[in-house]
């Protein structure tokens, strides 16, 4: 059997013949895996899920409970068979409960690394690499940032610049944009790292999977959801709001004093393209690996073939070209940008 | 270094003016000499090292990088020193090199010191010591031209803040001022006093007129007052002393580079206030101006060819005399230096400058009735001065005004909306309006984003949001039928043709005047009657 006749794209995403299952479906499927919560990886109305715990907790907020017909807890690292291919989860450092997932079919290895990071965050288990006993045959990636000029700096740095701004401009409100899952929790963890231990306001979209990281044992200190009482508009005023960036340009962001706006992403490591969305103070925070961590995981996973899912595919495949490493695109569709 | 680079990283992507100056501000107030010197050298176009071309830089990366794999960075970023800035891969430094470039003093220095071929392996090093932040600042001040939204203007009214005193007295210094401004910088800190004008023929603080109110007409006696036209050109101060000739813009900016022919001809030994004009070629004797259009062609060129020179000879129009052989005149009053402007411009070369008229009148209604029917389409109002004021820089209030005649109206459909930016980016507030063609379609003729008042933009924000058509980015098409649309009076000082523009003519200094909610848009106004506006 080859690689490609164990897992292999389909319009409803990666397809494993022999096990009969989907890895992130974009569509209702009878059997999937899915390797993160995020919108366009996790959706709503499958047969069977297999995840992580935590990220069929997050679903269940998302889409309700009854968002699949029978979740499949998986534990980290724990090999479950089916139909004689075996699956297990592996920590990918992307958000809470994210997983990479190793399939193992006769003597195939293949890892799919789903969304992962290599960079530090409090706010959920690091990234593992997957040990096989065996050498790695395919190595799936995601190629989100794959360019040479997405290097992002230490996320500590990036809370500096903010920490600063908040000092430079008290009279004014730092609205940071933040996507719901994972980004937003960074960004609140990472404050409080840097010792800052005042309240901070979060918009309602953020409210229950804060809330749910906080029940999942994360620190994230006094957060009060960002209302407003008529009458008060300098309330806000030296403040720290945190929402999707959405909310802000809409008006929503009209309630408060002279608002500057953050957005914490990584593609605010382009200057032009935090101009174009009207950013005052872009913190290049991201939750998926620059061009250095694809590069360093590549080389430390060795597997025989790289294949590229979303994101910029040519630089990361011209690469493993100069490397003579084998790599392909997979063209997989149905998966956005990170928060465009 | 690592402070300039933070200041640039946040001008880049900061709207707000208000807080651009606190962020120059703050620069000034906490970095040390000589380096906010330096900065502000940059920041002004002052700043003069040899710079690095961008040919040098793609050289350079060439030997360091994958060609395909920087051609797919610069594709994607679109900026030479930002690509460069992020694809550069540090090379491990040696720890006991001595040459972190720490500040930018240490950089200019160096640079000056350094031959081409040596300026790209010390650029080399330095790029390998700073982080991206400090490479982009760092290649955006070899490559020249910063282009981060900031004047000069505004750099020097941060100054002026910075040290608490009025910009005038910036403009006033500036010329004489050695970059890195270590004695301004004393001054502005307060620790030494205010350093003394050297330099010859320095730029002198113009005087500005305020706009009159009509109540405050009433109160005026017309005897004590003199009026003369106020042309529609580019105030210019036109200054020769001791061989040195120099024309200044109002705020001081050295603007003779593009007038030679007016330079050349600056055959005196004073400085004159007065108003930059184009001439009819040809006309000698009495000097027949040209519309603001035909100036629009003698500015903003680095170089001007002969064919221009020709075609569109600019003249000096005199208001004011302010210096004569030495003899400051400014502590004069208006009377008095008027007569020696008038002796004074008689003996120049009369195709170069020409004595602004003075309007006769009587009563305040006699000059109402003359700004009514100006003699001329160069002219945008009257202004009035007091017979005995002494010439101030700034805006004193009371000696001088400014009677604008009454703007062109028209009455225009609103076609699409724009989100603004900072304080207003959750509002459509910049708003594309059109007029009906012959045919029965509208066709763009400007684009304005004030003039209306904070109760006026959240109803017709509400009005755009409800009545969208299409979306493009963030910009919104509304409805805009001949029943259905809304329509704006729509302030404007002139109207020219214009190529670039869809409909032919371009507005200047549009604004919205009134919300017409009762109008039909059917009956708003069309081409054809705004081209008969053409001046």
């Amino acid at each position: 059997m080859t690689p490609a006749q164990l897992l292999h794209p389909t319009p409803k995403g990666l397809y494993c013949p022999p096990g009969d299952f989907y890895i992130d479906p974009v569509t209702a499927v009878p059997r999937a895996l899915v390797t993160h919560g995020h919108a366009d990886h996790a959706r709503a109305g499958h047969g069977a899920v297999w995840a992580t715990r935590q990220t069929l907790d997050i679903m269940a907020i998302r889409y309700g409970s009854d968002h699949c017909r029978q979740p499949m807890p998986t534990e980290w690292r724990d090999k479950v068979k089916l139909n004689g291919v075996t699956i297990s989860f592996w920590p990918a450092g992307h958000v809470l409960g994210s997983a990479q997932i190793l399939v193992q079919y006769q003597d195939l290895q293949i890892v799919v690394s789903g969304d992962y990071k290599r960079g530090n965050d409090p706010t959920c288990a690091a990234y593992e690499a997957v040990e096989t006993e065996r050498p790695i045959d395919v190595f799936i990636t995601e190629a989100t940032f794959a360019l040479p000029v997405f290097r992002h700096p230490a996320p500590e740095d990036e809370i500096a610049k903010l920490l600063r701004s908040v000092d430079q401009f008290p009279q004014r409100t730092h609205l940071v944009g933040v996507y719901a899952l994972g980004k937003a929790q960074r960004v609140i963890g990472l404050l409080r790292r840097a010792g800052y231990d005042e309240t901070i306001y979060i918009h309602g979209a953020l409210e229950k999977l804060c809330s749910y990281y906080i029940d999942q044992g994360i620190e994230l200190g006094d957060l009060q959801s960002a209302t407003l009482d008529k009458g008060q508009k300098d309330s806000f005023a030296g403040k720290i709001v945190l929402g999707p960036p959405s909310a802000f340009v809409d008006r929503w962001g009209r309630r408060f004093a002279d608002p500057i706006s953050c957005f914490a992403s990584g593609w605010m490591q382009i200057r032009q393209r935090a101009k174009q969305r009207g950013v005052e103070l872009p913190l290049i925070l991201s939750d998926h690996c620059d061009w250095d961590e694809l590069l360093v995981t590549i080389k430390e996973l060795n597997p025989r073939e790289v294949w590229v899912t979303h994101g910029r595919d040519d630089a990361l495949i011209r690469w493993c070209e100069l490397n003579q490493i084998k790599a392909r695109p997979l063209n997989l569709v149905g998966y956005e940008e990170e928060n465009e | 270094m690592k402070t300039f680079a933070q200041l640039l990283d946040r001008l880049v992507l900061t709207p707000s003016r208000n807080a651009k100056l606190q962020l120059l501000r703050d620069y000034f107030a906490t970095t040390p000499d000589p380096d906010r010197g330096i900065a502000l050298a940059a920041l002004t176009g002052r700043l003069d090292i040899a710079s690095v071309k961008p040919a040098m830089l793609r050289g350079l990366m060439a030997e360091r990088m994958d060609d395909t794999l920087f051609r797919l960075s610069y594709d994607y970023v679109g900026d030479l020193a930002e690509t460069i800035a992020l694809v550069w891969d540090p090379q491990p430094t040696d720890a006991t090199q001595d040459n972190e470039p720490a500040s930018l003093s240490t950089i200019v220095e160096s640079l000056q010191m350094a031959g081409k071929t040596q300026a790209m392996s010390i650029l080399t090093g330095w790029l390998d010591r700073l982080d991206a932040s400090g490479r982009y600042a760092l290649l955006k001040l070899l490559t020249g031209g910063l282009r981060i939204g900031v004047s000069a203007r505004l750099a020097k009214l941060a100054l002026a803040d910075y040290g608490k005193i009025d910009v005038t007295s910036i403009e006033e210094l500036w010329h004489g001022q050695e970059v890195p401004f270590t004695a301004l910088f004393a001054w502005l800190s307060g620790k030494s006093p205010k350093p003394t004008q050297t330099a010859a023929a320095p730029f002198r603080p113009v005087m500005l007129a305020n706009a009159l109110v009509e109540a405050d007409r009433e109160k005026l006696d017309a005897a004590l007052y003199a009026a003369e036209w106020k042309w529609d050109g580019i105030r210019l101060q036109a200054t020769s002393e001791a061989g040195v000739k120099r024309l200044y813009s109002r705020t001081g900016d050295d603007v003779g580079r593009a007038f030679p022919d007016l330079l050349e001809a600056m055959d005196f030994e004073g400085s004159i206030d007065g108003e930059l004009l184009v001439a009819k070629p040809g006309s000698e004797s009495v000097l027949e101006v040209g519309s603001f259009g035909d100036l629009q062609q003698r500015l903003n060129r680095k170089t001007v060819s002969k064919k221009l020179l020709a075609s569109h000879p600019v003249f000096l129009r005199a208001y004011d005399l302010l210096e004569e052989g030495g003899e400051n005149l400014r502590h004069l009053p208006f009377l008095e230096r008027r007569k020696r402007l008038e002796k004074f411009v008689s003996q120049l070369e009369s195709s170069r400058f020409d004595l602004s008229p003075m309007i006769d009148f009587g009563t305040w209604d006699q000059l109402a009735e003359q700004r009514a029917n100006p003699p001329h389409v160069a002219i945008e109002g009257v202004m009035i001065k007091q017979w005995d004021s002494v010439y101030q820089p700034g805006r004193p209030k009371g000696p001088w005004f400014k009677w604008k005649r009454d703007p062109m109206l028209i009455d225009a459909v609103l076609m699409y909306a724009q989100r603004g930016h900072g304080k207003r980016s959750s509002y459509y507030s910049d708003y594309t309006f059109g007029v009906w063609t012959e045919d029965g379609a509208l066709v763009p003729v400007g684009k304005a984003y004030f003039g209306f008042t904070d109760d006026e933009l959240k109803q017709i924000d509400k009005y755009v949001r409800e009545n969208t058509v299409d979306r493009f980015g963030p910009v919104r098409s509304v409805i805009a039928r001949p029943d259905f649309g809304l329509v704006f009076e729509v302030a404007f000082e002139g109207l020219n043709r214009s190529k670039r523009h869809k409909s032919g003519v371009a507005m200047r200094f549009p604004r919205i005047s009134r919300l017409r909610w009762d109008k039909p848009p059917g009956e708003a106004d069309t081409l054809n009657s705004l081209e008969k506006l053409i001046s």
